[in-house]
């Protein structure tokens, strides 16, 4: 219904106006805009220019999980990625220990992290594609797998250190005011708007998502693009978990685990359906950063955690009834 | 599908697994059966079969859980969180009213009816709002995580002697766990005799056929989804019984392993395919899996590694085997 393409379909006595707030992105910039003015009345300097920043870093980092699961979700089939968690914490893990607080160990660890995020959604696309494991059976079994082999890695190894010009690139000022992170965020959402709108494997991702059976028989190679997807989205999840470390300084127990489920629902609230085939970044950007301020309001209302978590789950069941609502059956 | 793709001539094994989708479940529940007691000969004794039966029951009664809804085509990725829920529910009330034994009853009873309450909301949020299952259960787990934390903040409040006792105990000479496998057995025995099975694989098969010949959709869905409380509330039941305490995150970790126990019982993520037998068959497996990799000597810091990949490979083989057959 919020597809971008409804759109242009404007309906009798609909008005382009209307048409506009439909749009989840709008849906999503408007309530970001709601959120930060009433995080601003319930305490003062909650949207000011200096926190905004400090939300949209915490956002980058959870946008660029999100990107890949954007990405594997578009490609359809019910493709989703739930090892992305366990990447972002090997990722971070490796790459601290790879650079352990030395700034020439950045680059070979960021080729390392994500080397390894590229091998881990192979193994991903190889089990979907060429086995046909459903995404979701895949990715769970490969979680378990990563969450096993951290345990390993944390035995034989000490927590690592970022590197001080990693930790600055995530949360100093880089160019213009904003820290090297967002401007990495951007430039990726300015790839995924590249790749997804102008390329010609960006319009083979949504043939496939969209119908399968019509992209193979027009001659897309099906296989080797979902493989590369699982692969993009173990790319983006490493980068992310390099940046996590650069976040926090050190590497601990299963920071990842917590990017999971919310990378999907900043896709969903982005205004890709889970079932694939419409959507894009650009609105999963918003998605990130709405499910951010969301959390940070609740965090800066002095309630309890048990009630800041049933607020949170109750906001995100509602504003689920804004986008990600499936069709009705008639008969 | 399965059946358009039919070969002409069928061997019998492939006859057998299109009707007992859970057969090679089954038949890596025997190897791994036979691998233990290889291993660790006392792992087949009573006793040590009645410890791992105590220890899974609360996974096999949310692989169950987990399988109504998966049979509809849905997902619930609440479970754990329900489980959560009810668990401190139970151990509140048993330790506010004093812990004796009509007072446990009651707890218990109030436990179910929560667990009841969260898959109505679930069933409600899905089927009758129309949100995409694994984002709508994932928002209600959260909710029902903060409720878990309200009733009980920390971790902790012990179960009243006659609770944990009863779970850990026999009743004529019979432990109570096997007991509990038996009301479980008839119970399940009961709901396949109604249609609701029926009309949740009818509508996880194809839910718009379903609808058009005439089958209230949304229902069964939602019926689903409270049978999935129900089972879930009695996860609970044997997680408090086996812990004998309180803990507002205990289901956490669950959920996915859930999903996994339903995956390895052979029964589609898809929907229209699925059996209860199946998933009792995976969440056994699963047990089974973790204790063999303690048997071969698998050094503490590597059995998570082994276990997560003997899961991987289990989860792949019975996708890829239950398929080949089916074709």
């Amino acid at each position: 219904m919020s597809a971008p393409a409804s759109t242009q379909k404007t309906t009798p006595g609909g008005n382009a106006v209307l048409d506009l707030v439909k749009q989840p992105i709008v849906v999503a910039l408007i309530l970001i805009a709601v959120l930060l003015a009433l995080g601003e009345a319930l305490s003062p300097g909650f949207a000011s220019l200096q926190q905004i920043l400090r939300l949209a870093i915490v956002a980058a980092l959870l946008g660029i999980v999100a990107a890949g699961q954007n990405l594997v979700i578009l490609g359809g089939r019910e493709g989703i990625d739930l090892s992305v968690g366990g990447v972002v914490s090997l990722s971070a893990i490796l790459a601290g220990n790879i650079m352990s607080g030395q700034d020439g160990g950045i680059l070979p660890a960021v080729l390392a992290c994500v080397a390894v995020g590229a091998l881990f959604g192979l193994f991903n696309g190889l089990g979907v594609t060429l086995l046909r494991i459903p995404p979701l059976v895949m990715t769970l079994g490969m979680l378990g797998v990563l969450q096993g082999l951290l345990v390993v890695i944390r035995q034989g190894i000490p927590s690592g250190r970022a590197a001080p010009a990693l930790s600055q690139f995530v949360s100093q000022p880089f160019l213009f005011g904003l820290p090297g992170i967002i401007w990495l965020w951007i430039a990726i959402g300015l790839f995924m708007a590249f790749l997804l709108k102008r390329t010609v494997f960006g319009h083979r991702i949504y043939a496939v998502g969209s119908n399968e059976q019509a992209a193979f028989m027009a001659g897309v190679p099906v296989r080797t693009i979902r493989v590369a997807l699982f692969m993009l989205s173990g790319m983006f999840a490493a980068v992310a978990g390099i940046c996590l470390l650069g976040y926090s300084g050190s590497s601990f127990a299963n920071v990842g685990e917590t990017y999971m489920l919310p990378s999907i629902i900043a896709v969903v609230l982005g205004g890709t359906p889970l079932a694939g085939g419409r959507g894009g970044y650009t609105g999963t950007m918003a998605g990130a950063m709405l499910l951010v301020v969301l959390q940070s309001i609740l965090t800066t209302i002095n309630i309890d955690e048990s009630g800041r978590q049933m607020i949170f789950g109750a906001t995100l069941l509602v504003l689920m009834l804004f986008y990600g609502r499936g069709k009705a059956m008639r008969g | 599908m399965t059946s358009l793709s039919a070969s002409p001539q069928r061997s019998g094994f492939a006859a057998a697994i299109e009707r007992l989708p859970f057969l090679p479940a089954v038949l890596i529940l025997v190897v791994l059966i036979a691998l233990n007691g290889w291993f660790e000969p006392n792992s087949l004794g009573f006793r040590a079969v009645t410890g791992l039966v105590s220890t899974y029951l609360a996974l096999m009664m949310l692989a169950i859980a987990q399988t109504y809804v998966v049979m509809a085509g849905d997902i619930d990725l609440s479970v754990g969180a329900i489980l959560s829920l009810v668990n401190v529910v139970v151990i509140v009330l048993m330790e506010q009213w004093g812990g004796g034994g009509l007072t446990v009853l009651v707890a218990c009873v109030v436990g179910i009816l929560t667990g009841l309450a969260c898959g109505l909301v679930n069933g409600l949020v899905v089927a009758a709002l129309r949100l995409q299952a694994i984002v709508a259960t994932f928002a209600t787990s959260i909710f029902f995580t903060g409720l878990a934390l309200y009733v009980l903040p920390v971790a902790g409040t012990p179960a009243p002697a006659a609770f944990w006792r009863t779970y850990g105990g026999r009743i004529l000479e019979i432990p109570f766990v096997f007991w509990a496998v038996a009301v479980l057995a008839l119970l399940l025995v009961a709901l396949v005799r109604t249609r609701l099975t029926t009309l949740l694989l009818a509508v996880g098969d194809d839910a718009q056929g379903a609808f058009q010949s005439g089958l209230p959709v949304v229902a069964i869905r939602i019926k689903g989804y409270v049978l999935c409380g129900l089972f879930a509330a009695l996860a609970a039941l044997c997680v408090t019984g086996d812990t004998a305490s309180g803990d507002p995150l205990v289901g956490g970790k669950m959920t996915l392993y859930s999903v996994a126990a339903v995956v390895l019982g052979g029964s589609a993520l898809s929907g229209g395919k699925g059996t209860v037998v199946g998933s009792l068959v995976g969440a056994l497996i699963i047990g089974l899996i973790n204790s063999l990799v303690f048997f071969v000597g698998t050094p503490s810091e590597w059995q998570n590694l082994v276990q997560g990949l003997a899961i991987l490979i289990a989860l792949m083989a019975g996708v890829f085997v239950g398929r080949r057959v089916g074709q």
